[in-house]
């Protein structure tokens, strides 16, 4: 899976190059997602601003990421979802797992401030 | 074929209780006030055309049992769940005594929420009714029969006057039940659990409960899909939100609104009705789960539309 890492003073993003998470593909995104967790010094931002649909499968690849940064005590967040990938988070529960933030530097303002300047300069 | 649904609530009754009540009714009055509701025609149409369907019933509390009628004269139901009190009081009083009827039961498994009316079953106790029990389950006769046994319960199972038979099924093969087409699956809960597929007249309903599903496990999520292909109604356990089910609650033998879709949407099944509802949840909470269930078939369909229902202690589909 093609995924963008943009690491910051503090906080690492990735951004998933994909329109679409299911059981093709779901498996390629957890692995994307644990290696991003390694990555991260403490904060993990996916820019979630590419995907029109994840399916239960996709869904359980990020809890899987959000178990294994936890105990890592790393914090992954999620941001810039669109309005039906939001919809299915309602749905599913999963925005009682994650904060959704609307944006990725509204993600690092409130988790990583002090990365908010570098991020505005790229 | 028509469904009846007689107990839909998972793991325990769940009475809606005198604080539940008194929160409908205030509601209902506030929502009545200056619309000069003066006869009982006007509060039902009131009720029907005003109130939501949390505001005005309840989605009830009984455990599972649900009873499939394929047009015979024999009596099909799926699980002895707190329900079948219910039904067994309707079918005394539609036949009422010295005319012997023959009930089929298809049991899910064991686990007490749906073996728990039984000692309740009034048929049981009249001489002449036949009261055949079919499962996958090994285990079914002697769960049926230590249920009936003191210190649990004061009737011996020795001492019911019907004639009651214990059927084996072997999950995949095909049996005729009751003038129906009967295979059974085995599936994902604790102690053992079996869905089966009703066939009769060229409909098709499944009824599985007490079942985990794994979204990350393709090969079976396509075996069930395949359990469920072009089914007419599916009868699924909804238990759980999804995010519950792959976490806190993962491996605790339940399922959610989100992978039924999912499922139902693979199968191409025409109907899907949430059942095995959390006992926790309040009417209010269940049919918010509807609606977005709902919602989530329509932001996510590719073929034909599949119907959700949500199942409630009375509710009847026609398929």
């Amino acid at each position: 899976m093609t995924y963008e890492k943009t690491a910051l003073e503090g906080a690492l993003i990735v951004t998933p190059r994909v329109d679409r998470v299911d059981m093709t593909n779901a498996d390629a995104f957890k692995e994307a997602l644990l290696e991003a967790v390694g990555l991260a010094s403490t904060v993990l931002v996916v820019d979630m601003s590419h995907l029109d649909y994840i399916s239960s499968a996709g869904l359980r690849s990020l809890m899987i990421a959000h178990k294994a940064a936890k105990s890592d005590q790393k914090t992954l967040s999620l941001a810039a979802l669109r309005p039906l990938t939001t919809e299915i988070f309602t749905i599913s529960r999963f925005n009682l797992v994650f904060t959704l933030y609307g944006g990725v530097r509204e993600a690092l303002t409130a988790l990583a401030p002090d990365s908010v300047a570098q991020f505005d300069g790229l | 074929m028509q469904i009846r649904f007689w107990g839909t609530r998972g793991s325990l009754p769940a009475p809606l209780g005198r604080q539940g009540v008194r929160r409908k009714l205030v509601n209902a009055l506030v929502k009545a006030a200056g619309k000069g509701l003066d006869t009982p025609e006007k509060a039902d149409r009131f009720c029907d055309e005003e109130l939501t369907f949390a505001e005005s019933s309840t989605f009830g509390g009984n455990t599972s049992c649900v009873q499939i009628d394929t047009g015979g004269s024999d009596y099909l139901l799926c699980d002895l769940g707190s329900g079948v009190r219910e039904f067994s009081l309707s079918a005394v009083a539609r036949h009422g005594p010295g005319q012997p009827q023959t009930y089929h039961v298809l049991l899910s498994h064991v686990h007490w929420d749906h073996i728990m009316g039984f000692p309740f079953f009034v048929p049981a106790f009249i001489p002449g009714n036949r009261i055949c029990l079919y499962s996958c389950h090994p285990h079914l006769e002697s769960a049926i029969r230590n249920q009936n046994h003191a210190p649990c319960f004061p009737v011996e199972f020795e001492a019911l006057a019907a004639k009651i038979e214990f059927h084996h099924l072997e999950p995949g093969r095909a049996y005729d039940i009751c003038g129906a087409t009967v295979v059974g699956a085995d599936q994902l809960h604790s102690n053992e659990s079996f869905g089966y597929r009703i066939e009769s007249g060229g409909k098709a309903v499944v009824y599985t409960t007490d079942s985990e599903h794994k979204p990350e496990d393709a090969e079976s999520m396509r075996r069930v899909a395949d359990f469920f292909r072009d089914a007419d109604l599916v009868i699924f356990d909804a238990m759980y939100s999804l995010a519950d089910s792959i976490s806190m609650k993962e491996d605790w033998g339940h399922s959610s609104n989100v992978i039924g879709v999912e499922l139902c949407q693979m199968a191409e099944a025409k109907s899907l009705c949430l059942f095995h509802h959390e006992p926790i949840n309040s009417d209010e909470e269940i049919e918010r789960i509807l609606h977005e269930t709902r919602r989530f078939e329509e932001i996510t369909r590719s073929g034909a539309p599949l119907a959700v229902h949500a199942a409630f202690d009375g509710l009847v589909l026609e398929i």
